[in-house]
């Protein structure tokens, strides 16, 4: 009965995002107030429902209703109840209730939110998102179906895939669909722009914290993503450039990307039509995603379902969403004409190169991910691109967007002057390139893409310095520190946490210690002047599984610091193995113990590894995504009804 | 500065980007793309002698022998019409089974023995890595064609 009741909410919701799409839409082109109207309410309604349809899903897997198809595949009566109510997405249709639900809950937040926008352009953006929303719909409800019932109800369900077990699943992929999801406002708002005409700095002003929110919460999905990797899935490593991983970055450096276009565009007026492509291009990434992913082309961990129908229905939606959008954009991006010069040495400059190196980056990802699927479609042969053209590829591109990350900020908008910017960088990079040739040596031994890593690192860090110096000296002393936009604080400490992340994975990179042997009980090993000692293992009981437990002494100096627990699960439904290492964490160092196979006679294969400052990568994440929130706190964005609505007359006289 | 210079300047830097991109790709591409062969092709002498690539089938069962010593392991893969020999030294992945697919990257010695650098089996019971499948297709529809002439 809760089933049927959630599929009809959800048909329910299809017929209200059909009228949001649709009428707010022709009402914006008509000129009737009316129907633009119709968006608000529209948008609360169809969220009510789509929340009633999520609420029916959880329900039966907290009831263990195993005559809903999709939780007897998912759970288990065994399961723990805060993993059966994550396994709501732990699976393909589940995970696509959570993306509308999520889609329902921005366009609920715009319609409440946009109090200082015309109404015409409310309409049209919500109007946007209702289109977006029924494609999801008709997804669902066609191909995946997450209500269906059994006719023969199993008595126990198949259980969620074990590696879905664990915390991580819990926040990691809302984290990430909100990021996600989050892009569809701004491609909303660029359509509307795109529709009405109308591109001025207000609708600049009144994009950027709605990009921004998207990014910190894709910045926070992957920095988790990245975590659970590393932890859960016992070999060591936190980014495997996995297509699915590389579906989650590629949003994310166009994201980056478009938050700095969008900065141009509002306080100089240029760069309207590139940032109205980026708008497009971040959401069409995060379909691309959503298709890569949850259409079975690409076989691994991520892909629930390979069922043909299901991508060829993403598919149609992408070539829509992204052909109609484009086909909108050759129409009317000449009617957006960008006002404005600017000097070769300016801030737009070093903005325009951080989005050319952003851009070029993506695509080579994008080349990476796809060009495997395309030979093998095209029947040419099966090949794989690994790792090392990712490494080989994205870093060098990396290199010259950190050095002009450091410069950007001192350079002045319109015009600035190169002597004046060599001159106030000269102490920085003094003090990098020392800092960089020098570090590598106390940290363990000279490489020199070490020192050029670390030189960078030291160079952000060191001009983010000189830059709020000379500001405070500019503005009259230190009370004027607590005078500066929320922005700007935001922008430099997302920059620190750039810096910080490179850190990480420089000097983990760089100077860690991967041992692999055969360990008996009492044999020792030696790591990163630490000392490992295997005590024992013993069976130990799970909820539903069953665990070897192993019993590791970590000491260092003869002294003790602390027992590490690896364990090797079979869980009972699945007779799926499973490892879950056993971390010692460390501001400066992690010490990572995973076991392997028995190798017979008591003896196990085991994985150890000493990954100095390892924790700098997901610290620099939450940094860059704190800079973000701090941005979003900015008082320019709350700002009043009356000066928007000034700006606008503004803007419609011009 | 003109504005038309300034103009040309930008360009300029945005077509240089794009073409060390493309330098970067393509240099990487020669040297980092995997092929895949089956253990047919390999006996067909299709494989290449001196560049890594990646093998996949089913491991053969009763084929999976540990060195009593270190962590080396040899074991079999087929695809049911040809086999050979892998050695690897390392850890398995907990997927790793006889009479499961399997997939192994790494490079043919002179012996005829595929020294692996890394072997990968996928996370789920009924799951077969997409090429171990490739692998074994390939080689029933060669059987089934030899069988009706």
């Amino acid at each position: 009965m809760i089933a049927e009741l959630g599929h009809f909410c959800l048909i329910l919701a299809l017929c209200v995002a059909l009228a949001q799409g649709l009428l707010p839409l022709a009402g914006a082109v008509r000129g009737n107030a009316r129907w633009i109207a119709f968006a608000r309410p529209a948008a609360a309604a169809q969220f009510v429902l789509v929340a009633l349809a999520f609420i029916a899903l959880a329900w039966s897997f907290a009831q263990n209703d195993f005559s809903v198809a999709y939780v007897a595949q998912h759970s288990n009566t065994k399961l723990p109840l805060a993993y059966r109510l994550s396994a709501v997405w732990g699976g393909h249709e589940g995970s696509l209730l959570l993306w509308i639900l999520l889609l329902a809950g921005w366009t609920l937040a715009v319609a409440l939110a946009s109090g200082p926008l015309p109404e015409a352009m409310v309409g049209r953006t919500i109007g946007v998102l209702g289109l977006v929303a029924v494609g999801f719909h008709a997804f669902i409800l066609f191909t995946s179906n997450p209500f269906e019932r059994l006719l023969q109800v199993p008595a126990e369900g198949r259980d969620l895939n074990p590696l879905l077990q664990d915390p991580g699943l819990i926040f990691h992929p809302p984290m990430l669909y909100m990021g996600y999801v989050g892009f569809s406002v701004a491609f909303a708002l660029a359509i509307a722009a795109l529709a009405s005409g109308r591109l001025d700095a207000a609708w600049a002003r009144w994009s950027r914290p709605w990009t921004t929110a998207a990014w910190v919460f894709l910045t926070l999905g992957i920095a988790l993503g990245s975590y659970w990797a590393y932890y859960e899935l016992g070999w060591g490593g936190w980014w495997f450039w996995d297509p699915v991983e590389n579906a989650s970055f590629m949003p994310w450096l166009i994201g980056t990307a478009l938050i700095h276009s969008l900065a141009v565009t509002e306080k100089r007026g240029v760069l309207k039509n590139w940032t109205l492509l980026l708008a497009i291009t971040a959401f069409s990434l995060s379909l691309l995603g959503t298709f890569l992913v949850r259409s079975g082309v690409l076989t691994s961990v991520h892909a629930f379902a390979t069922d043909p129908r299901r991508g060829i229905f993403i598919l149609l939606l992408l070539v829509l969403v992204i052909g109609a959008s484009l086909v909108l954009f050759a129409v009317r991006a000449p009617r957006v004409a960008s006002g404005g010069a600017f000097d070769l040495v300016s801030r737009e400059t070093f903005l325009l190169a951080n989005n050319v190196l952003l851009t070029v980056a993506c695509a080579t990802v994008f080349l990476g991910t796809l060009y495997p699927l395309a030979v093998d479609a095209l029947g040419m042969g099966k090949i794989s691109v690994g790792p090392p053209y990712f490494n080989a590829v994205f870093g060098p591109l990396m290199v010259p967007l950190l050095f002009l990350v450091a410069l950007g900020p001192h350079a002045a908008w319109r015009s600035a002057s190169l002597a004046e910017l060599l001159a106030r960088s000269r102490v920085a990079f003094a003090f990098a390139v020392i800092g960089g040739l020098a570090l590598p040596f106390a940290l363990g031994g000279f490489s020199p893409l070490v020192a050029l890593g670390l030189f960078l690192v030291l160079w952000i860090i060191a001009c983010t310095f000189l830059q709020v110096r000379s500001r405070v000296a500019l503005r009259g002393g230190a009370p004027a520190l607590l005078r500066q936009p929320a922005g700007y604080w935001g922008m430099h400490l997302a920059h620190l946490g750039l810096a910080v992340c490179v850190f990480g994975v420089v000097v983990s990179k760089g100077y860690e210690t991967e041992k692999e042997v055969r360990m008996a009980q009492g044999d020792t090993l030696a790591i990163g002047g630490y000392s490992l000692r295997l005590v024992g293992m013993r069976e130990a009981p799970g909820p539903n599984y069953s665990a070897v437990v192993g019993a590791v002494e970590l000491s260092r100096d003869g002294k003790l610091l602390k027992v590490l627990r690896p364990e090797k699960r079979t869980y009972f439904s699945s007779q799926m193995p499973m490892t879950e290492a056993a971390i010692d964490p460390g501001l400066t160092r992690d010490i990572y113990v995973s076991i392997g196979e028995p190798l017979g006679g008591g003896a196990w294969s085991v994985r150890v590894y000493y990954k100095p400052f390892i924790v700098w990568i997901w610290g620099g994440a939450l940094l860059m995504a704190l800079g973000g929130l701090l941005a979003l706190s900015d008082r320019r964005y709350r700002r009043g009804r009356a000066t928007a609505q000034a700006a606008a007359m503004q803007g419609a006289k011009a | 500065m003109k504005p038309r210079h300034k103009r040309l300047a930008l360009i300029g830097g945005g077509l240089a980007a794009l073409a060390v991109a493309a330098a970067l790709v393509l240099n990487a591409f020669q040297s980092n793309l995997v092929f895949f062969f089956s253990p047919s092709q390999i006996a067909a002498g299709e494989a290449p002698r001196d560049r890594a690539f990646r093998v996949g089938g089913l491991v053969q069962a009763g084929s999976v022998k540990r060195n009593p010593e270190g962590l080396t392991v040899n074991f079999v893969v087929t695809d049911t019409a040809k086999d050979i020999t892998v050695v690897y030294t390392g850890s398995l992945p907990d997927l790793f089974r006889e009479g499961k697919g399997v997939v192994a990257q790494g490079k043919l010695g002179a012996d005829g023995v595929f020294r692996a650098t890394e072997v990968l089996a996928k996370h789920d019971e009924n799951y077969m890595p997409p090429d171990a499948q490739h692998a074994l297709e390939q080689a029933q529809k060669a059987q089934k064609s030899l069988r009706t002439p």
